[in-house]
């Protein structure tokens, strides 16, 4: 692999490669993910950031396929988990990757669980399914799991209804339910984007503990910079479908390239700034993709466009140590950039 | 859910009163007299004797405390003294009685509850069984072959009336293919195997045809309740989590899905004893549905009010049943 950070000399858990993924809908084609292309190192933490629309959660959806197909297709790309292509595998081989060796926490923990079953059946089902456990002996696990997330009296509580858990409750239960049987990876989908602020600290702070513990890579999905900021190893940042800069964590908040993740980071309150400091924001909206782009998906957004950008769309290349961009004005900036197209 | 229950009964028993008066009103106010079937040649007196022998001379609050009294009191005392074999008090009470047989009204309907109960019951029991594989698969194989004739066929079971499917089948089963009887046999007694085919036979016709209408409705509610389910978040975890696809659809969709149909198939459940008046009418069944009928053309008041009555108490009992349901179904609703 091109890239790698310096020390990180193992072979990732997962690599995922073009991956792009279209939406048939009534107007027309939808391209929500384009060529997106990343790899997971195991106990990494790869935060994933971008605005609503970005397609930062279908990316995610369409590496289990769990998304409706159709509408959705997989137009292009392979998923590679140690290995092996999940995109392509049988639907009994797929399943043993969801759930087995690959977790998933959603958004949404109010509506993720099935509120007419207990938690301990929800939790039960994936370790019979995938471990081949005994009744008993996935009770006991349950048990153990839901004290692992942190929930108290977990023997007593399996015997509860989702509904009879607070929502940060309710999210501890998912990820209980998403590290069940012991996943090389855990994709967590803006686990905490639906919960307030003190309980999304405490889900933050139990997954840095679980994934001490544990040792799983992670996949963090989130619109908010400053979660990123407190976890993350590395961290993608995502337009229009595609990756528009990837950099360690450190790099990318000291040294950020490409005009949308500055801009990004400009939209974070300043804590110093005097009470009349206005928030910012990024004027216009992301782009709803009926083609495949031909030019920077950012471009109509950005101070910095030129003609170039309107022209082509640029590709995603290492301008520093393990930090990647997808940037023209950047490429022009810096000296960096394809070949080809320095010259512009 | 006990106190609940406890409370719904309570409250039943002003809304059956209130009920009842309606009920009792409504027929003493419509036109019609007992004594209209009796020839012209019977001369007045002879008539107003006649009234005046069936209680009709009293005053109409009277005549409703009556009703009351024997509806409450007689005839539950009465299959009381049947089931245990003791006699209450001197075991001689006014029973309610038909003006038209001069027989208790609750043995005629005792008499023709079976018959409803087979044909009626059995097809409500079929058309839920069909309307539910049905439902499921439609919703989710939606807008495929399918779902499309399936909605298609409900649609026309729904729109059809049933007395035009009835003569359909009455023309093609039993008068030109000549496989099945029209006229359901009421004295047929089911004793070897060739009577209990005979039953069946005599059963497939009336049944299938109410089994359509129910199963038409039924599969819409569990199509819809199923559509509204299978989109929700918790079958993306179920999936997510590396389930079958059988088990994300027949455990965690279906259980949801179920819960306002079971509630509607309860609800539905008095329209069983109630019969269906007009196909009994078309198959000769002679179940309540035909008791009704021959009541109200003989203005049979006692016999009409009784079994509307009976019908009403079979709905307020239903609706708590449903609402009971729910609760047992739907671990979110307590009633605590």
């Amino acid at each position: 692999m091109k890239d790698l950070p310096a020390g990180a000399t193992t072979i990732p858990v997962l690599e995922v490669e073009n991956l792009s993924t279209v939406f048939a809908t009534q107007d027309g084609a939808v391209h929500a993910v384009n060529g997106v292309s990343f790899d997971l190192r195991p106990g990494e933490l790869l935060g994933v950031v971008g605005e609503s629309g970005s397609g930062k959660s279908v990316t995610m959806m369409s590496l289990l396929k769990l998304l409706p197909m159709p509408p959705a297709r997989i137009a292009s790309g392979s998923v590679k988990l140690g290995g092996r292509d999940i995109l392509t595998v049988s639907d009994a081989e797929l399943r043993e990757v969801r759930g087995g060796k690959v977790g998933f926490v959603f958004q949404d923990p109010m509506t993720s669980l099935n509120p007419v079953f207990t938690v301990g059946y929800q939790l039960m089902e994936p370790l019979r399914e995938h471990m081949g456990l005994s009744k008993a002996e996935a009770r006991r696990r349950a048990a153990e799991l839901l004290g692992l997330v942190g929930i108290p009296s977990p023997e007593k509580r399996l015997e509860d209804y989702p509904h009879q858990f607070s929502g940060g409750m309710r999210q501890r239960v998912m990820i209980a339910i998403a590290l069940a049987c012991d996943p090389q990876v855990l994709i967590a989908d803006e686990p905490t984007t639906a919960l307030d602020v003190t309980i999304q600290a405490q889900i933050l702070d139990l997954v840095k503990e679980l994934r001490e513990r544990l040792g799983m890579a992670i996949v963090w999905v989130t619109h908010d910079l400053g979660v990123v900021a407190g976890i993350a190893d590395r961290v993608m940042v995502m337009y229009g479908g595609q990756v528009v800069e990837q950099a360690g964590v450190h790099a990318l908040f000291e040294d950020p390239r490409h005009p949308y993740t500055r801009a990004l980071l400009e939209t974070l309150p300043d804590m110093d700034g005097g009470r009349s400091a206005r928030l910012r924001s990024i004027p216009g909206q992301p782009p709803v993709l009926r083609d495949v782009p031909t030019a920077c998906p950012f471009a109509p957004r950005c101070a910095h466009a030129f003609e170039q950008c309107h022209r082509a769309n640029p590709p995603l290349e290492p301008v520093g140590e393990g930090h990647l961009v997808s940037c023209w004005w950047d490429y022009a900036r810096t000296g960096t950039g394809p070949e080809e197209n320095t010259h512009a | 859910m006990l106190t609940f229950t406890i409370r719904r009964l309570l409250l039943a028993i002003p809304t059956l009163l209130a009920i009842s008066f309606i009920i009792f009103a409504i027929l003493d106010l419509s036109p019609g007299d007992p004594t209209s079937q009796i020839p012209l040649t019977v001369p007045p007196e002879v008539r107003e004797h006649i009234r005046t022998s069936l209680g009709l001379d009293e005053p109409f609050i009277v005549r409703y405390l009556l009703w009351l009294k024997q509806f409450f009191i007689n005839e539950p005392l009465n299959i009381l003294e049947e089931w245990t074999g003791y006699t209450f008090g001197d075991g001689d009470r006014l029973r309610i009685s038909s003006w038209a047989t001069r027989s208790p009204v609750v043995d005629l309907i005792v008499e023709r509850l079976p018959q409803t109960l087979w044909v009626v019951g059995m097809s409500y029991v079929v058309g839920a069984l069909i309307a539910i594989p049905i439902g499921v698969i439609s919703a989710y194989k939606q807008y495929s072959w399918f779902d499309q004739v399936g909605t298609f066929v409900s649609m026309i079971g729904f729109s059809v009336p049933t007395f035009f499917t009835g003569l359909l089948l009455i023309v093609i089963f039993a008068v030109n293919l000549q496989w099945l009887p029209s006229i359901y046999d009421t004295t047929l007694r089911v004793t070897d195997w060739s009577s209990f085919v005979a039953q069946i036979k005599q059963m497939i016709m009336p049944t299938m045809v109410l089994a359509l209408y129910n199963a038409s409705q039924i599969s819409r509610f569990m199509r819809a309740s199923m559509l509204d389910n299978l989109n929700q978040d918790y079958v993306r975890t179920a999936r997510a989590k590396g389930m079958k696809e059988k088990t994300v659809v027949l455990v965690h969709v279906l259980r949801n899905s179920l819960i306002p149909v079971v509630t509607v198939i309860a609800l539905g459940v008095p329209q069983v004893f109630g019969g269906a008046i007009i196909t009994e009418q078309i198959f000769k069944v002679n179940g309540l549905g035909q008791l009704l009928i021959i009541g109200i053309q003989g203005a049979d008041i006692p016999l009409v009010q009784t079994l509307t009555f009976i019908f009403a108490v079979l709905i307020v009992l239903f609706n708590l049943v449903a609402d009971i349901l729910y609760g047992v179904l739907d671990p979110r609703i307590r009633y605590d």
